[in-house]
């Protein structure tokens, strides 16, 4: 198929009973206990149609919309990495049956899923993770599974979030790769379409199966016009000039002791950022002894644990935890996998529960940049 | 006289509401599996039949708030191989420990219609104020299955697994929405420590505290953000005032906050 093509409002659903039918699991934008998250979608009505989202420093409300757009908000609290790169994974497993050990040496096999509504922070994210933990030389063997069968179904952000800043980091609004089919919402004087533009082969073999027509100049433009709009709304911006080395050059800046008087060390920032990896391992084992298994879970650099190696944690203070997550996120993210560890989704700014905001801290350290903290 | 081989258990009860012991009695699918591996030797909670000392492992529920049970405490020491406190009573003193910052005659004379036969002390303290403790486990009351870690981790030498991180760490890995964030309900989880599995955010209701401080609670900042989203000083302090009201960064925050 070339050019682009147009799918009906109504026609939607369509998308979804293919996706389906060809066995995907599909994982879309659901409104629930006051916030747009990422579970399984069954139909359009499972959508947040006529919902927006109004998101600031540490907080997060679901508002009503005037209109019935269906991706009219941003990202939620959740992201595609619990689905990749699940909070609680069972590595392995041994059981001991009359002296004979049976070993499960594989975690369960991962789902199918379709992505459905992913945002261009979102595709950054997923690239992210894939350098950490699918392109590298040891893949990780969950993640993999999920990661090979996956289809995407990007959406083009009409609106930009209260904490978005994907503009200064290059991964935003207009999701140009990494999608199977993308689509942008459009809406005014009586229609509502989605302008849809096929990434690969497959995704072009499903649609093939969804009522839509090829699109016109004014319906392409008007898209376009969509996703410039958007690039000019981002509620945030991070200067990126120089960054990793501004960075480094003020790892003993006293705003870190300002930051940890604030910071609560909770790890809420870690656990949404939809790049952040780390896991930590526990081995556990029932009363008979006969029986133990490996389980990953998400950790976060905010713990005590993280940093514990014999007799105690290098990481003892909150401040140089703090420190830890922003300057591998915006500097030694780039010295380890060429990118940064930031898409500018905002998450961690929303999600925090004291509101602290990544972008304002880097604009702090840059306003006295070279500043030293009295402190060793 | 028991001429069973496996480790002896003993369950003692102070100061407390029975609610840490149940706890283990609630573990109906494991009750048989330390039946099979622990002989119950002393937990009068579930039969009167009693073994005597010594004991490989002793669980301790509750404060220390008579003299009689300070004596007591000694003996179940001097009688366990491993103590382990269960519970916030037993830990850090308990809802009872709020005592320790009144007068404790004045409650006496208001609750007790004849109280001069009521003998006690001033304070409810924890088990630790007292003799050596091996293991403490928080919760009020305690979680299940970190109840059972601690018994495996004890059979099989190791141990147990139940890590000082917030509870908003266990409350993301569920995949709950923040309540402080998307609705603005207070919520202690920031400060407190991990082990329910984040409960009461999965059902729509900010964190109660009951596992205590967390590791390097910030209670300051979070009590700040309380106040700046219209909490007031008294419900704070309330907040704080509750089954963990003994331990010391949750007691000293209370006091910045007035009544
Ligand atoms: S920055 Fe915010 S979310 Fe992150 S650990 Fe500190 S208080 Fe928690
Ligand atoms: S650091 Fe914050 S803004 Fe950047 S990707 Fe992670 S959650 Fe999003
Ligand atoms: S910021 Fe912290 S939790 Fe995130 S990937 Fe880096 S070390 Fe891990
Ligand atoms: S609801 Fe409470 S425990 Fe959960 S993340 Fe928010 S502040 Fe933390």
């Amino acid at each position: 198929m070339d050019g682009e093509a147009i799918l009906e409002y109504t026609d939607l659903s369509q998308l979804l009973s293919v996706l389906h039918g060809y066995g995907y699991t599909v994982i879309g934008p659901t409104l629930r206990d006051g916030a747009i998250v990422y579970d399984e979608v069954e139909t359009l009505a499972d959508f947040p149609v006529g919902y927006t989202d109004v998101q600031d420093a540490g907080t997060y409300r679901v508002a009503r919309r005037t209109d019935d757009a269906v991706f009219g908000y941003t990202v939620g609290p959740h992201s595609y990495k619990q689905f990749l790169h699940p909070a609680v994974v069972s590595l392995w497993e041994a059981t001991r049956t009359d002296g004979e050990m049976t070993i499960r040496t594989t975690p369960a096999p991962g789902a199918k899923y379709a992505f459905l509504g992913a945002r261009s922070c979102e595709l950054h994210a997923l690239a992210v993770q894939d350098r950490v933990l699918y392109q590298g030389a040891y893949p990780d063997p969950v993640y993999a599974a999920v990661r090979e069968s996956l289809f995407i179904v990007a959406v083009n952000c009409a609106h930009a979030g209260g904490t978005c800043f994907c503009v200064s980091m290059g991964t935003g609004p207009h999701a140009t790769s990494g999608f199977d089919l993308s689509l942008t919402e459009v809406q005014g004087e009586g229609a509502h379409y989605f302008v849809v533009e096929v990434g690969s082969e497959r995704g072009g073999e499903i649609f093939r199966q969804v009522p839509h027509r090829a699109a016109n100049a004014d319906e392409s433009a008007a898209a376009e016009r969509v996703v410039a709009e958007v690039a000019g709304q981002m509620g945030r911006t991070l200067d990126t000039d120089d960054l990793r080395d501004m960075l480094y050059r003020n790892l003993e800046h006293p705003r870190w002791e300002e930051i940890e008087r604030r910071c609560l060390s909770c790890g809420n920032c870690t656990l949404v950022c939809p790049t952040c990896f780390c896991t930590t391992v526990n081995d556990v084992t029932d009363l008979s002894g006969q029986h133990a298994e490996r389980v990953r879970t998400w950790d976060s650099c905010f713990t005590a644990d993280f940093s514990y190696i014999h007799g105690g944690s290098v990481r003892a203070s909150v401040r140089s935890r703090y420190r830890q997550w922003m300057t591998h996120k915006l500097a030694s993210w780039i010295d380890q996998f060429g990118t940064a560890g930031c898409v500018g989704c905002g998450r961690c700014v929303t999600w925090c529960p004291v509101g602290i905001d990544i972008t304002e801290e880097v604009r702090g350290i840059r306003l006295t940049d070279g500043a030293l903290s009295g402190q060793p | 006289m028991s001429k069973s081989t496996k480790p002896k258990l003993s369950v003692w009860k102070f100061a407390s509401c029975d609610g840490c012991q149940l706890s283990l009695l609630d573990s109906e699918e494991e009750l048989l599996a330390i039946a099979e591996t622990l002989e119950i030797a002393y937990f009068v909670e579930v039969s009167r039949a009693t073994v005597e000392g010594p004991y490989d492992l002793a669980l301790v529920e509750g404060s220390i708030t008579t003299q009689h049970d300070a004596e007591r405490i000694q003996a179940v020491r001097r009688a366990a191989k491993y103590l382990v406190t269960i519970g916030a009573c037993a830990t850090v003193g308990g809802i009872q420990a709020l005592r320790n910052f009144a007068n404790i005659g004045e409650f006496v004379s208001l609750v007790y219609a004849s109280p001069q036969y009521i003998e006690t002390l001033s304070d409810s303290t924890p088990v630790s104020a007292h003799v050596a403790v091996d293991f403490e486990l928080r919760g009020c009351p305690v979680n299940k299955a970190q109840l059972l870690e601690v018994l495996t981790a004890f059979l099989a030498g190791r141990q147990p697994h139940t890590p000082a991180d917030s509870v908003c760490m266990e409350c993301k890995r569920r995949g709950t929405v923040c309540v402080m964030v998307a609705q603005g309900t207070p919520c202690l989880g920031p400060v407190t420590h991990a082990g329910c599995g984040a409960l009461c955010p999965a059902y729509a209701r900010g964190c109660y505290g009951c596992f205590g401080p967390k590791n390097m609670p910030n209670t300051a900042a979070l009590t700040a953000e309380w106040r700046r989203q219209g909490v007031s000083g008294r419900d704070v302090r309330l907040a704080l005032r509750t089954f963990n009201v003994g331990a010391e960064p949750f007691y000293r925050e209370s006091e910045r906050h007035e009544l």
